[in-house]
């Protein structure tokens, strides 16, 4: 049991480090490592944890946090998964989260530094496309029709045209997934 | 009170928590980003719009989840250290536990309770929102031909022709970069 952990802490730890961009960038190494190198599930599994993750509200790293809960169902039940879920979870956040904390730091040093001023100036532009890169994609994965589509664009005037509270629309769209009306 | 220390009057390790459970709470079907500007930005004015942006893009440079280091980025930025740990810690917390829920039900009567309806039509407006982000920050910083091509440019291959991020940002970073860099004007 406490093997499996240690695997588990293991394996996060050292992808945190490597998840840039996101932990999609260390799901293939986390698909093989789980389901190849460890058997903590089956392939299938795999994937619908990973729709689980991508869908459950939070940051769509959580998928860790299943990935950890399987490794410690198979050796200690559900009380021994709910360990592994944690543990899985701490370890891939504090190696990244850690750096970060790091770079901020030096941040708020570099208060007037040219570096700063560049960085807030040019990577606005930047950054506003690839948010629309990432509705894009999350409309491509959430496998929209032009149902999904008209909603998304009146959903889109509202936000824009008037001060409705967002988690009112959010959750009246919810409503109409829920009677198969999207 | 400066402008600049408006945004960094004290605000309790609780109320950081709060704020990024709420976030993280708010998200279901999607659009973490859009709904971390409308909360840090909008409504709790912590920070302004371009260092909001930039912000994030130095989140996706670095190593880990977006928003776990732009919880890091504004919890440190409000309460140093206590602060980054309570902002992960109220972010995290819920959803941990909530995919735990999922998790069980999921390994033990292998499907989830019926809530892929509901998420269908949430992400819908999950992307709305985020959609609508584009937009509204598009307005304030898209507002010559080099932002522009540095948008479009970020859009078309990242979104339409899918190449990954790091290699998006490594031709497209150092352009910004030197477009931007505060130049002597000649007097």
């Amino acid at each position: 049991m406490i093997h499996t952990y240690l695997q588990v802490a293991g394996l996060f730890a050292s992808l945190s480090l490597l998840s840039i961009g996101g932990g999609n960038a260390v799901l293939p190494e986390m698909h093989l490592q789980a389901v190849k190198g460890h058997h903590w599930m089956t392939d299938s599994q795999f994937a619908d944890i990973f729709s689980i993750s991508q869908t459950a509200p939070g940051p769509s790293i959580l998928i860790v946090t299943l990935v950890g809960y399987g490794a410690g169902l198979t050796v200690g039940g559900v009380p021994g998964a709910i360990v592994g879920g944690l543990i899985a979870t701490v370890a891939m956040l504090l190696p990244a989260a850690s750096l970060m904390y790091a770079v901020t730091l030096f941040w708020k040093k570099a208060q007037q530094s040219k570096w700063r001023i560049a960085v807030e100036k040019g990577f606005a532009p930047l950054t506003v496309g690839l948010i629309m890169a990432t509705s894009l994609v999350m409309s491509r994965a959430a496998d929209h029709d032009w149902r999904a589509y008209t909603l998304t664009a009146v959903c889109t005037l509202i936000f824009i045209r008037t001060k409705a509270n967002p988690l009112l629309v959010v959750f009246a769209a919810g409503v109409l997934g829920y009677f198969g009306i999207v | 009170m400066s402008e600049t220390e408006a945004g960094t009057a004290k605000v309790s390790l609780v109320e950081l928590a709060w704020t990024f459970n709420h976030i993280a709470l708010a998200s279901f079907g999607g659009g973490l980003s859009a709904w971390s500007r409308e909360v840090l930005v909008v409504e709790k004015e912590w920070m302004g719009e371009a260092e909001f942006l930039s912000a994030m893009t130095m989140c996706r440079i670095l190593p880990g989840a977006n928003q776990v280091n732009m919880a890091v980025f504004a919890g440190s930025k409000m309460r140093g250290l206590p602060g980054a740990v309570a902002a992960v810690f109220g972010l995290c917390l819920m959803p941990v536990i909530l995919i735990m829920v999922a998790g069980f039900f999921y390994f033990r009567f292998k499907e989830i309770p019926a809530v892929k309806g509901v998420l269908h039509g949430a992400s819908a407006a999950a992307v709305a929102l985020t959609l609508a982000m584009v937009i509204q920050t598009g307005k304030k910083c898209l507002t010559g031909l080099m932002p522009v091509l540095l948008f479009a440019g970020a859009f078309v291959l990242n979104g339409l022709v899918r190449w990954p991020l790091p290699v998006v940002l490594a031709i497209l970073a150092p352009i910004s970069l030197f477009w931007a860099w505060p130049r002597e004007r000649p007097a």
